[in-house]
């Protein structure tokens, strides 16, 4: 039997079915073989191959499901080569990429590069968004279900809104045929056009055209309309206002099939980061102000928001070393998801389950994928992390090729030491 | 007005990229320099050596002729060279960007470069890359300083002081950096502010600056000691923020029968140039017992001066002494 790996001494963890104890897990192949307390209380046989956790932590790899990258098209960005990287050395071992890319991701040519790069690169698992609209325009929808045969995990239009409600109900329709999920970014375009910060007194100060909160609102509850008519499946990413939350909430309350995220930046920022004009602090949608902040981790807390995905945002430096209004919206946060995760366990907001579920099987089950779980039978695809293990973030140690973090010099607490995709060791530290 | 200013103070910024953030002592010992300028600008020969043999660059990527202007012949007056530079015959067409600009700039060592930036932000970005003084000659919709700080020393000179005031600022609030600066700086300088326009004319929580907010010109300038006026931008008004200037002009133009509710002598400010019949009725802005809309551009002459004096001032000093 090749391929065997005992993990030993581990503080196992699986948010899907609450166990958190200390024990062994033995990989075989690419799946987990057993796990559990004891394992190898008679001395592991000859030939596994044997590694000591010391008493780490050894969850589920992390699922991030909002990814950007500039393969193909914008490679100066990230490729996926790059952006595998990040995600290995961010304790990702399944990433989920946007269609936002030159072309667009709205064909099935498109889907089978992607694969064929990710199989070539071969360390996280790579899946990719069709697109919801041709070149994600906003018209017409795509071949939804031959996109979905080539792999597509769900449809969206990305970091663009599906503004026209004619066509988010046809989205919605269409893609139950196939049982897809529908992912929209709520932002009201006509709302939010030029916009380039929360709308509010720092806006103001500062000069710069505000995105106002209700630009979010009205789109997530114009969507959950449409969900009640057609009984579609949807996804709100990144919410980001109190009201988002709450109307979500109440939707879930009511039996709608809807899930939603956010990301670490809205409930680890606000938009007094933005400073005097700090580029990365720019993202789309923007930073809201305190209150808001609050709701997004009360959301997480009691379990409305689902998940939680970096968004990441590659940009290189001619992107944001320009005024506000000119530099592209993005930040980087592959290698920054497990400890801003993290943070929330350790100022008590999270339970500890709870906040690895947000970032590894629920956002897996939003995308019916079979990951996200320590399970007999399951995908090895693990990460074993110091929880406790305080840093501080240097951008300039990261593997994405971009470096547009506005969390460089925060000190966090909780690292990845090793991830492990399909049984295989794809990164560890040192 | 107050004690002469003593020569060899070091003024405590580098730049002046903004009001917001000056201390009341900061802007009146701007305004009190700035007084004696007056008198130099008002003799037959203006010019003095203070700044012989300093290099003073106008960068604007804006149009604007009566700001660069005025700190052209402010440096001039003061001896310095003045070099003019536009966005059109500059590399920036050529989509050098905002940073390289200012790294080039750095290498032919000026001693003040003054920006004018279509964007908020701009100038401080350029700023953090240059070793010499930066003046915002106006940014985006954040901030114009210079502009702020002629029409305070245009209002000390007649009216005696800021303090108490009720200065009502009127018109185009949201997309104005004149406003904002006046803002800051009568609200550090005691001044009562108010905002006058539309909502749809307002930035969001602009109350937060500490001013009372007013839809209605007759509220707005009920007792005001002074109204200040703000330019519409007529080429992106019409139909987005107000219906027809025909109906701005109604509601929101500054006429003897609006003026009527302010306090008998209050004067009247705008930044220029003026659109009439639009924002200002044109016998208002005539008006020359009530009228300050030119001595407002004789004062921005000295004003600029006082601030290219100040903010030179550490840099001469280390000159002297090497």
């Amino acid at each position: 039997m090749t391929g065997r790996v005992a993990y030993r001494n581990a503080r196992l963890l699986d948010p899907a079915t609450g166990l958190d104890q200390r024990g062994d897990l033995l990989t075989e192949g690419g799946r987990i073989a057993d796990f559990g307390a004891g394992l190898f209380n008679g001395g592991v046989p000859d030939g596994i191959e044997t590694v000591d956790l010391s008493g780490l932590c050894l969850a589920p790899g992390l699922v991030d499901m909002r990814v950007l990258i500039g393969e193909p098209g914008e490679e100066e960005k990230d490729t996926i080569k790059s952006a595998s990287r990040a995600a290995a050395a961010g304790g990702i071992t399944a990433m989920a990429l946007l269609p936002n890319t030159d072309p667009v991701l709205d064909e099935v040519a498109g889907l089978e590069f992607v694969a064929r790069r990710a199989r070539e690169v071969k360390l996280v698992k790579v899946f990719a968004y069709g697109s919801a609209t041709r070149g994600t325009e906003g018209k017409e929808i795509t071949e939804m279900g031959l996109l979905a045969h080539a792999g597509a995990v769900a449809f969206t239009d990305g970091t663009k809104t599906i503004a026209s409600a004619k066509t988010m109900r046809r989205a919605l329709s269409y893609a139950k045929t196939f049982g897809k999920l529908i992912v929209q970014h709520p932002e009201e375009p006509s709302l939010a056009s030029g916009g380039m910060m929360n709308s509010g007194e720092i806006a103001t100060r500062l000069g710069l055209v505000g995105i106002p909160r209700e630009a979010e609102i009205i789109m997530i509850e114009r969507d959950l309309r449409l969900v009640e008519l057609t009984g579609g499946r949807l996804h709100f990413a990144h919410v980001t206002t109190s009201e988002s939350v709450e109307l979500i909430r109440r939707a879930k309350a009511r039996g709608l099939r809807v899930t939603c995220d956010t990301a670490p930046h809205y409930f680890a920022l606000t938009e007094v980061d933005v400073g005097d004009y700090r580029t990365y602090a720019k993202v789309s949608p923007p930073l809201r102000g305190e209150m808001d902040r609050r709701a997004v981790v009360e959301g997480l807390a009691d379990g409305t928001i689902d998940a939680i995905a970096s968004d990441h945002v590659p940009q290189d430096q001619d992107q944001k070393r320009l005024p506000f209004a000119q530099a592209a919206p993005g930040v980087i946060g592959l290698e920054t998801l497990l400890p801003l995760t993290l943070e929330l366990v350790h100022k008590g907001k999270l339970p500890l389950l709870k906040a690895l579920a947000c970032v590894t099987v629920n956002p897996a089950a939003i995308l019916d994928l079979p990951l996200g779980r320590i399970a007999r039978g399951a995908a090895a695809d693990l990460v074993a992390f110091d929880l406790d293990r305080p840093w501080q973030v240097d951008v300039s140690a990261f593997q994405s090729k971009s470096k547009n973090s506005p969390f460089e010099d925060r000190p966090v607490q909780g690292r990845p030491l090793r991830t492990i995709v399909d049984g295989r060791t794809v990164w560890a530290e040192g | 007005m107050t004690a002469p200013d003593p020569q060899d103070a070091i003024f405590p910024h580098r730049h002046l990229l903004g009001i917001e953030g000056l201390r009341a002592g900061e802007i009146t010992r701007i305004l009190d320099l700035a007084d004696g300028y007056v008198e130099q600008n008002r003799r037959p020969v203006k010019k003095s050596t203070l700044l012989d043999g300093r290099t003073l660059v106008n960068l604007f990527f804006e149009n604007s002729t009566r700001t660069r202007t005025s700190f052209e012949l402010a440096g001039k007056r003061l001896g310095a060279d003045v070099i003019n530079m536009s966005s059109d015959g500059s590399s920036v067409k050529k989509g050098e960007t905002l940073i390289d600009t200012a790294m080039t700039l750095n290498a032919m060592h000026l001693d003040a470069l003054v920006v004018r930036h279509a964007d908020s932000g701009a100038v401080k970005l350029l700023a953090d890359k240059v070793n010499c003084s930066v003046i915002n000659a106006g940014d985006g919709h954040h901030e114009h300083p210079t502009q702020a700080l002629l029409d305070a020393l245009a209002i000390r000179r007649r009216v005696g002081r800021l303090d108490g005031l009720i200065v009502a600022i009127c018109g185009d609030i949201l997309h104005s950096r004149v406003a904002r600066s006046n803002i800051h700086l009568l609200n550090a300088m005691g001044a009562r502010v108010r905002c006058v326009a539309p909502p749809t004319l307002l930035p969001s929580q602009i109350e937060r600056l500490g001013v009372e907010v007013h839809h209605h010109m007759k509220e707005g300038l009920k007792d005001a000691d002074v109204v200040m006026m703000l330019r519409l931008q007529t080429e992106r008004m019409s139909g987005q923020y107000i219906p027809s200037t025909r109906e701005y002009f109604y509601f929101y133009g500054l006429d003897y029968e609006k003026l009527e509710v302010a306090k008998p002598d209050a004067v009247i400010m705008h930044p220029g140039p003026m659109n009439r019949g639009v924002e200002i009725d044109s016998e208002v802005a005539d008006d020359l017992k009530r009228s300050m809309i030119l001595d407002q551009v004789e004062l921005g002459v000295a004003v600029r001066m006082a601030v290219l004096d100040l903010l030179t001032r550490e840099r001469r000093r280390a000159g002297d002494t090497q």
